[in-house]
């Protein structure tokens, strides 16, 4: 029984990812950071999301309070917190989120602000979007982890 | 020589300013059984390798703490330096153009990624003395292509550990080929 739940979540895990690539919401990357996760870093992936996750939501505080600043002009500044948010997607395949931030850039390029507000509640919903969606991912490994586990004790 | 134990691995040194892309290259290069040390700045780089100030016979001199590979007691020796381009202060490319005008450490390869395909920048990099130019995200395969500039350096390093001119042969450095089960090719430069 606890076996077939084993498999089945993997097979629920594996359509909630061919889901988000479909929808380019993760790209080929991702995969490369599950490749590397192994016996001797086995929580690789989550440790690397997790600092994403940090930096991500200090970077959208960062623009936010930028945007909102009424004398705001330092598009400079915001160019480098959008090269660091668009190095980082690029790092753990966020691939939407990644191309709204160079959308943003140009934006930012241009000092065009209302273009720039706009890519901001762009960012900060396709955020969300990765966010949840992630989390669904770590959750489901976690049951399979859980169910496999109980088939297959872990040897130490 | 008491150290010999700490020289069966490569010894890649990788420089980046983003945590999330140290986290990477370093599981990157531990994945091909590299021993890895991450900086977040090329000055921090410098410092690592004792490479302070302007006089480098100087900074050796001094007393330099646990992190300099320069040190001659403990000479952890570097490889190679693999370090992203775009970052605050000194560049990647700053940095390669310091190591290579380094009489002790001209000879230790040196690898610039970037996440931007700027052609002008790539070919400066490479005439300036960069071996590869990797474009972020950087794969196991580019890791891969590092193989060969560490075997060339093999001869090149022992001669600089020992501080001499003497040519001591290959045999410090083992063939780390029986810890990696994924790659089972020995590219022999």
């Amino acid at each position: 029984m606890l076996g077939l739940d084993a498999d089945r979540l993997r097979a629920d895990l594996n359509r909630l990812l061919a889901f988000l690539f479909h929808q380019g919401i993760l790209d080929e990357q991702y995969l490369q950071l599950q490749q590397l996760q192994d016996e001797s870093s086995p929580n690789f992936v989550s440790e690397v999301v997790n600092i994403y996750f940090h930096e991500s939501e200090k970077l959208l505080r960062n623009l936010r309070s930028l945007l909102m600043d009424r004398e705001f002009s330092d598009y400079d500044k915001m160019g480098i917190h959008l090269n660091q948010f668009i190095g980082s997607s690029s790092s753990i395949g966020a691939k939407r989120v990644r191309n709204v931030c160079v959308a943003f850039r140009t934006a930012s390029d241009q000092n065009n602000r209302a273009g720039c507000l706009r890519a901001l509640e762009l960012l900060e919903h396709e955020y969300c979007i990765l966010k949840n969606k992630l989390h669904e991912l770590f959750q489901m490994e976690q049951q399979r982890l859980l169910a496999a586990g109980v088939r297959y004790p872990m040897l130490n | 020589m008491g150290n010999m134990a700490t020289q069966t691995q490569f010894h890649v040194l990788a420089v980046d300013d983003s945590l999330i892309d140290r986290k990477l290259i370093e599981r990157l290069l531990k994945t091909s059984s590299y021993q890895v040390t991450a900086v977040d700045s090329g000055s921090k780089a410098l410092e690592f390798l004792g490479l302070n100030g302007e006089n480098e016979d100087e900074e050796r001199n001094s007393s330099v703490e646990s992190v300099s590979a320069a040190d001659e007691d403990h000479q952890v020796g570097v490889n190679l330096i693999i370090t992203d381009y775009c970052m605050p202060g000194m560049t990647g490319y700053d940095l390669l153009r310091k190591i290579k005008q380094s009489s002790s450490f001209k000879d230790i390869p040196v690898v610039i990624m970037s996440s931007e395909n700027i052609p002008s920048r790539i070919n400066r990099c490479l005439e300036d003395g960069a071996e590869e130019f990797f474009l972020k995200p950087v794969k196991l395969s580019d890791v891969n292509k590092l193989r060969p500039h560490l075997m060339k350096g093999i001869t090149t390093k022992t001669e600089m550990q020992s501080n001499s001119n003497k040519r001591k042969g290959s045999e410090e450095i083992q063939s780390p080929d029986r810890t990696r089960p994924r790659y089972n090719e020995l590219e022999v430069v």
